[in-house]
């Protein structure tokens, strides 16, 4: 079997993995900060997985869906951080 | 928000946002890419701006309204509409202009202006609905 679709294969199998163990974040993560975290590290793996779908389709196109998403997918993580910042001045504010 | 460090990276960020919609933009009509993506994308780095120095900042360095943007997106889709009509064909037919500058074939068409105006439609919209938000007391 040659090199590289062997390691395709390895590559897919570990992000599906790590996939499976930031979830188990999300849904268990004690606390919120926990569960965004975990979900920025979800999208980060999602643009690796495209990479490599790149590499294993062939077609360099897909490569543009991995830029536009590593160029927008931290403003969501940015936009739970305010929610996050926001709400504890509020109960601060509250004591 | 009030970080340095949200600051300094959103300075060097929105210059390759807009760049790269820029380039989806334009790759559009024969590949994949376009008007709508290269909106959207676009208004990410606005957003980016919005969430990081308030909305008040990013009205200042966009210098047009929203409302407006949307207002010459439409302008520019009736434009690309009515100039195939001077020569007597249907409304919305794609007219080219082929250039040759040098080496290269420089392409023009309505389909570019067609293009232009749903740029600044969603482009628009998305300000529009995200400066909203954040003014909302």
């Amino acid at each position: 079997m040659d090199f590289l679709p062997l390691s395709i294969i390895i590559v897919y199998v570990f992000l599906s993995i790590s996939l499976l163990i930031s979830l188990v974040r999300v849904i268990l993560g004690p606390s919120l900060p926990d569960r965004v975290v975990a979900l920025d590290m979800i999208s980060f793996i999602v643009i690796s997985l495209i990479a490599v779908y790149t590499i294993s389709s062939g077609h360099p196109v897909y490569l543009d869906v991995a830029i536009v998403l590593a160029l927008i997918a931290f403003l969501g993580t940015i936009a739970f951080a305010r929610f996050v910042f926001k709400r504890a001045e509020k109960e601060r504010n509250r004591a | 928000m009030n970080s340095l460090i949200l600051h300094t990276a959103t300075r060097l960020m929105i210059g390759i946002i807009v760049l790269f919609s820029l380039f989806l933009f334009f790759r559009g009509h024969d590949e994949p890419g376009g008007g709508f993506i290269g909106g959207l994308v676009g208004a990410g780095a606005f957003t980016l701006y919005a969430i990081a120095f308030g909305s008040e900042a990013t009205r200042a360095i966009l210098r047009i309204d929203p409302i407006t943007l949307i207002a010459l997106g439409l302008v520019s889709l009736v434009i690309s509409g009515i100039i195939p009509m001077f020569t007597f064909e249907p409304f919305l037919t794609g007219k080219w202009l082929f250039l040759e500058l040098g080496e290269s074939e420089f392409k023009l068409s309505t389909p570019l202006i067609f293009d232009i105006g749903v740029y600044l439609c969603v482009l628009g919209f998305i300000l529009a609905v995200i400066f909203s938000l954040e003014e909302v007391k």
